[in-house]
């Protein structure tokens, strides 16, 4: 593959993400005031000391942003990972040894995917004490059961192929296969889903946090941002609505390099699962 | 799916479906007759018979009855993986200082001090006669609140599917008329960017614009009673511009792959090759296949369109069952959360299992499981 190939759109996504991760990893070194420092008055418009004005508690809106950007990136990964180690192994292991293991699996998949996620996240959130590492498990765990489906329809394809029943009789294992031969074949459509998920996390996670059930405060993340500014949208200051584009963009951004790459591997099998 | 394969003959109706139907692989076995419904002597139990003589009317009951269990299945979890869960509600509902007496009073007067089984099975009873019980918040009964409410979010979610479902059906079409033309290609762009914005970002930029910078709308979109029904869809026009924005893009770009699907297939290219005139194709050809995938698309969004209610409600403070839910999640309100957890839940399998049996009613083929 050269880069010239890549088109200008997946460019723009890659460059997108590539800032927000940026902004993310130097989060302290390029903040210009300090993530819950009170600096001045509230709501002041944007321009002069405050690049992008103030929040409601008087709170640099460019700093925490830039830290926000720390929170949120760090969540959605953590549960994006989270989701498709669960969700490949649970798939794999129901594809490669079938009959009952993969009746139970996919059946209680099933079920899990007939409650719509957000209801299904509002009810257990309901009851689980509020920590980061329990917001983070839950959206991976909701997240697992669309990777699960994609996974085990990608696996199935490949694990009727020639090199895995080579494979089986030569006597390996269930682990090997599906970490040797499975695996290696079903990595690039399963890594555009890897995308999607992404931008999926980063919405879901947002959303949560604007409901007041996500990341708590005083910690900057994107979506409480614009839970914590929403009142001003009627004394007409657009405070809510930046840290809102930034969703937005970093979402639009992760789209475009998906696009690309579904593009690339549209010749391989794999489905779409928009939730 | 449905796979393109070439048609063996003409599209089959109702009347053909029985001819090929012992081609389909019953366990039980059903032997092959080529006239059964002249044939009145077919062994077995009453519900074989029944599926051999009208096999549509069987996969739809078949469907009901896989629904009404998965909806049973569903309330066992909402009611008894909240049981299972870490966490006491009593010592949450009060906080970590409280008092174990001040624990045990709590318990006994939510009555969680009898068994999780015995509580699941009176909560089951009440909630199929709509009776909830009451909310531990406020004291109110949970059905009485929802009755109201929930009238108000199905009249939100009406009005979004009213506007956005022939628009979407509309632009997918024109996007496959112009597939990989400038009109495509634009409308491809504006949907991906359309599919990345949060709900509440969609739902503030309308506000700032329409109710803020112009005026010419009302925020917040509430409703009441004594509204009339003008004042009502002026009250809701934010909202549903917000759904219809937030639905339409995915909407339209799924039905735009379903009929890009149907017309790519071979006998398309047929008709086509053929010399069959293009309104000819589309109409005779092209749209019975592909009404399955659509209304299959449609009502997957309506399913989604539900749930994204939820989210829209709140940023327009709109007194419907998402906001309530909510509400009743940051207070750790259990009863009013499963409730419209178990409502929510409900109407999205109704609307998946819908979309299920229109597809096997508008696809023959659907109707034959391999």
């Amino acid at each position: 593959m050269n880069l010239r190939s890549i088109p200008l759109s997946a460019w723009i996504g890659i460059a997108g993400i590539a800032i927000a991760i940026f902004c993310a990893v130097f989060a302290p070194l390029i903040a210009p005031f300090g993530e819950r420092d009170v600096v001045g008055d509230i709501w002041l418009p944007a321009g002069g000391d405050f690049l992008l004005g103030t929040d409601n508690l008087g709170r640099d809106l460019l700093s925490r942003l830039i830290y926000g950007a720390r929170t949120t990136i760090f969540v959605a990964l953590a549960a994006t990972v989270l989701s498709f180690s669960l969700g490949m192994l649970l798939s794999f292991t129901a594809a490669v040894v079938g009959g009952f293991t993969d009746q139970l699996f996919s059946r209680f998949n099933d079920l899990m995917m007939a409650i719509p996620t957000l209801i299904f996240a509002l009810v257990v959130l309901a009851v689980l004490p509020q920590h980061l590492w329990i917001l983070i498990l839950v959206m991976a765990v909701l997240d697992s059961t669309r990777v699960f489906r994609i996974g085990r329809a990608v696996a199935l394809d490949v694990a009727v192929m020639e090199f895995v029943e080579a494979a089986r009789l030569r006597g390996e294992g269930s682990l090997w296969i599906i970490f040797r031969e499975i695996l290696p074949n079903t990595l690039s459509p399963l890594l555009a889903e890897f995308g999607l998920r992404f931008a999926f996390s980063i919405l879901f996670l947002s959303t949560l946090s604007f409901l007041g059930l996500g990341i708590q405060p005083p910690a900057a993340d994107w979506g409480g941002m614009v839970k914590d500014n929403k009142d001003g949208i009627i004394f007409g200051i657009s405070a809510a609505l930046i840290p809102g584009a930034a969703i937005a963009t970093l979402a639009i951004c992760v789209n475009l390099v998906v696009d690309w790459l579904m593009k690339r591997t549209s010749s391989l099998k794999g489905g779409r699962g928009d939730a | 799916m449905m796979e393109s394969g070439p048609l063996t003959g003409p599209v089959p109706t109702d009347g053909t479906a029985d001819a090929s139907h012992p081609r389909s692989a019953e366990p039980t076995g059903v032997p092959a007759k080529p006239n059964p419904a002249a044939n009145g002597e077919i062994a077995g139990t009453f519900w074989r018979r029944f599926t051999f003589r009208r096999p549509l009317a069987a996969l739809i009951l078949q469907r009901l009855g896989l629904s009404v269990g998965l909806l049973f299945a569903v309330s066992l979890m909402i009611f008894g993986g909240i049981e299972a869960l870490p966490g006491d509600f009593a010592t949450t509902y009060l906080g970590q200082s409280a008092t174990p007496q001040a624990v045990e009073n709590i318990r006994k007067d939510l009555g969680l001090d009898k068994p999780w089984t015995e509580r699941y099975v009176s909560w089951l009873g009440g909630a199929i006669q709509g009776d909830f019980g009451t909310s531990w918040a406020s004291k109110n009964s949970v059905g009485e609140q929802i009755s109201k409410r929930l009238g108000n979010s199905l009249f939100l979610a009406f009005f979004a599917a009213l506007i956005s479902v022939p628009l979407a059906v509309g632009l997918g079409m024109l996007a496959v008329q112009f597939r990989n033309r400038l009109p495509d290609k634009i409308i491809n762009v504006i949907s991906l960017a359309a599919i990345s914005l949060p709900e509440f970002f969609v739902g503030y930029l309308l506000i700032m614009f329409f109710a803020v910078k112009f005026g010419i709308a009302t925020f917040p979109a509430t409703v009441y009673d004594s509204m009339s029904f003008t004042e009502r869809l002026s009250a809701i026009a934010l909202p549903v511009a917000t759904l219809v924005l937030v639905v339409l893009a995915h909407m339209m770009r799924m039905t735009r792959a379903a009929i890009l699907n149907v017309m790519s297939s071979a006998y398309v290219e047929t008709a086509e090759l053929k010399g069959l005139s293009m309104f000819r194709i589309i109409a005779r050809h092209a749209a019975p296949n592909a009404v399955a995938p659509v209304i299959n698309v449609i009502a997957l969004n309506l399913a989604y369109l539900v749930v994204g209610v939820v989210v829209v409600e709140v940023v327009f403070v709109y007194p419907g069952m998402g906001q309530y839910m909510v509400d009743a999640v940051t207070v750790r309100d259990m009863p009013v959360v499963q409730a419209c957890g178990l409502i929510f839940a409900a109407f999205y399998i109704f609307l998946n299992m819908a979309a299920d049996i229109l597809a096997i009613i508008a696809n023959p083929r659907l109707r034959h499981p391999r």
